[in-house]
């Protein structure tokens, strides 16, 4: 169980946010500016990630890894029967869950308002006057 | 162009979505068709309320259903239950820290005449693999609300002689353990003579009430704050049916942590206004929450597979600071242990949990669950305060006793119909939909008159100082 309690910058999570900004309806996805990344390492769980590619947009994942310069050899396109591939799931769980933004910012795609990362912590407020 | 979120009903995702969640409802209450067997339950007796719905939970988690006798007693530690498999069985135990043990029942009774009579009636074909020569046992006595002497037990053992037992007997290191359970009422000033009922079964499993010692060290809670224990933090998770890789989101963890910075004294104003900034600080999505809840930051998608938390319900605030302990002690504020509502924000209450229900409803799969914690002001408590969901149906309410006129009920709602733009506005066209509202009103009067008191207070305070 993989418990989405505090929000990582980790690319699942930024796969599922979107911008709130007063007035926005393409919000989705938020562009990444990362001036620092890390990588971790987390114990590989190949049934958590075959759960979670239903959940996630996949060109959207690709694009993220890419601009963070991860993308390494995962295919732009999802292959049909992912879920038997070890080799396939680990690549995706190292995209997913093993690369962070530390420092940088999250972009609304429309209004070009930025949502900071601090810390790993992305904050996702809008000020009294943007709400 | 208008930005078209992704279509949630037909879309591949949800579909991959819905199937990896079992679909065992329990209203679907097919009666046992491959042969069930009784099995019985031995629940510890604390946290009463909230075993049944656990229990009930965790059957379903593993393909079975709640299927219990005609007299089954929710509030007796012995519960005889017709079990689908020894596998769902044992499933059941791996998860449970409300039930100690659960055994293969082979006779039950009111008095021991009862009892033996139901024990020739098993079946031998289902004993005989227990009781071969060549294999060990032993026998345990288990007396609830009585103590025997070791000479009572032996003689009760030796009773059952009649028992076609052919192993030998060995006391440190048996292949088979069985158990006779007696059980004595309730009343521990009125003991009977006799049990009231008698159980003889083959133990299956033991539950997980060790976690509960091993996490509470770890999970010492530093304000002094025991209201959270972690047998209940376990309760949560099997009252959501959270299972293996799932994913699960929990919307407000770390604010207690967050109040705890705020270590010197304000009015009760800045309290709220310093907390909400560490809040928003701390896990920015909180604010999202609580204020702009239409505006989440989520993709419109059903993600979660359960939705697990403790709301703020406001500011803690140590009853020390404001001086007067007497006050404290009669007042509302030991308010679910964690936090405070001071006036100005008890409007907020309901709020949250209209913004919880909502963002519940849109963003979890398809039968998962939320599961929160709603505070009671007890005196005027009523069922109909709980909030309702056009999209969420009320699984269970248990309610934990914190103070003689406060408590707070666990709430779990399973997601049954998928969100529509108009559930949204559910409460306002109906106020059955935020009928907890009402419920608030007077804790805004009773609170109002405690802001009063402390607003006092900080004017001798500066008084003196001056």
């Amino acid at each position: 169980m993989l418990l989405l309690s505090y929000l990582r910058m980790k690319l699942l999570t930024h796969n599922m946010l979107t911008s709130h900004v007063k007035g926005v309806t393409k919000g989705y996805p938020l562009l990444i500016k990362a001036t620092e990344v890390k990588l971790t390492d987390v114990d590989f769980n190949s049934e958590f990630v075959s759960r979670m590619i239903p959940k996630i947009e996949w060109s959207v994942l690709v694009e993220a890894a890419d601009t963070l310069g991860h993308l390494n050899d995962l295919p732009r396109d999802l292959p049909p029967d992912y879920e038997s591939s070890e080799d396939f799931l680990r690549k995706v769980h190292h995209v997913l869950l093993e690369v962070e933004v530390l420092e940088g910012n999250l972009k609304c795609p429309e209004s070009g308002r930025e949502f900071p990362i601090t810390k790993g912590v992305p904050n996702m407020l809008l000020n009294e006057d943007e709400v | 162009m208008e930005y078209t979120p992704p279509d949630l009903y037909e879309s591949d995702d949800v579909v991959s979505c819905r199937n990896l969640f079992e679909v065992a409802p329990e209203e679907m209450a097919l009666p046992c068709k491959q042969a069930c067997k009784r099995y019985l339950l031995h629940l510890a007796q604390e946290h009463i309320e909230f075993r049944l719905p656990e229990i009930k939970s965790l059957l379903s988690l593993n393909g079975a259903q709640f299927i219990a006798e005609e007299n089954f007693g929710e509030k007796s530690p012995f519960w005889i239950l017709n079990i689908s498999s020894e596998e769902a069985a044992r499933g059941i135990m791996k998860r449970t820290v409300c039930a100690k043990s659960i055994f293969e029942l082979w006779g039950y009774g009111k008095t021991h005449e009862e009892l033996y009579t139901s024990l020739k009636k098993y079946p031998v074909q289902d004993m005989g693999h227990f009781l071969k020569v060549d294999s060990t046992y032993k026998i345990n006595v288990y007396t609830f609300n009585k103590t025997l002497t070791h000479q009572e037990r032996i003689t009760k053992i030796d009773a059952l002689e009649f028992m076609p037992f052919q192993g030998k007997v060995n006391l440190k290191n048996p292949e088979h353990v069985f158990c006779l359970l007696e059980d004595y009422g309730s009343d521990p000033n009125r003991i009977p003579e006799h049990p009231l009922n008698i159980y003889f079964g083959r133990w299956i499993a033991d539950g997980q009430r060790d976690l509960i010692r091993s996490f509470s060290v770890k999970k010492r809670h530093f304000i002094g704050n025991t209201s959270m224990d972690a047998g209940l933090s376990f309760i949560m998770a099997n009252h959501g049916k959270v299972k293996a890789n799932d994913l699960v989101f929990d919307p407000f963890v770390g604010t207690g942590k967050a109040s705890r910075k705020n270590q010197k004294w304000r009015g009760p104003d800045e309290n709220i206004r310093a907390n909400l900034r560490q809040y928003n600080t701390e896990k920015s999505y909180i604010d999202v929450l609580v204020s702009d809840a239409s505006k989440s930051i989520w993709v419109p998608k059903m993600l979660f597979d359960a939705i697990i938390t403790d709301p703020p319900y406001g500011i803690r605030e140590s009853t020390r600071k404001i001086g007067c302990q007497r006050e404290a002690a009669k007042s509302n504020e030991e308010w679910c242990g964690e936090n405070h509502i001071p006036a100005s924000m008890a409007y907020h209450l309901s709020d949250i949990f209209i913004d919880l229900l909502n963002f519940a409803a849109k963003q979890l799969v398809m039968g998962g669950r939320l599961v929160y914690w709603l505070p009671v002001y007890r005196p005027e408590y009523k069922e109909e305060i709980i909030p309702h969901h056009p999209c969420l149906k009320l699984i269970s309410n248990c309610e934990q006793i914190l103070s003689s006129h406060t408590s707070r009920r666990l709430i779990t709602m399973e997601k049954q119909k998928e969100f529509e733009a108009e559930d949204e506005l559910a409460h306002l066209i109906d106020s059955k939909f935020s009928p907890y509202q009402g419920h608030n009103s007077f804790r805004e009067k009773y609170f109002s008159g405690l802001t009063k008191k402390i607003a006092k207070q900080v004017t001798n305070t500066s008084k003196m100082q001056d």
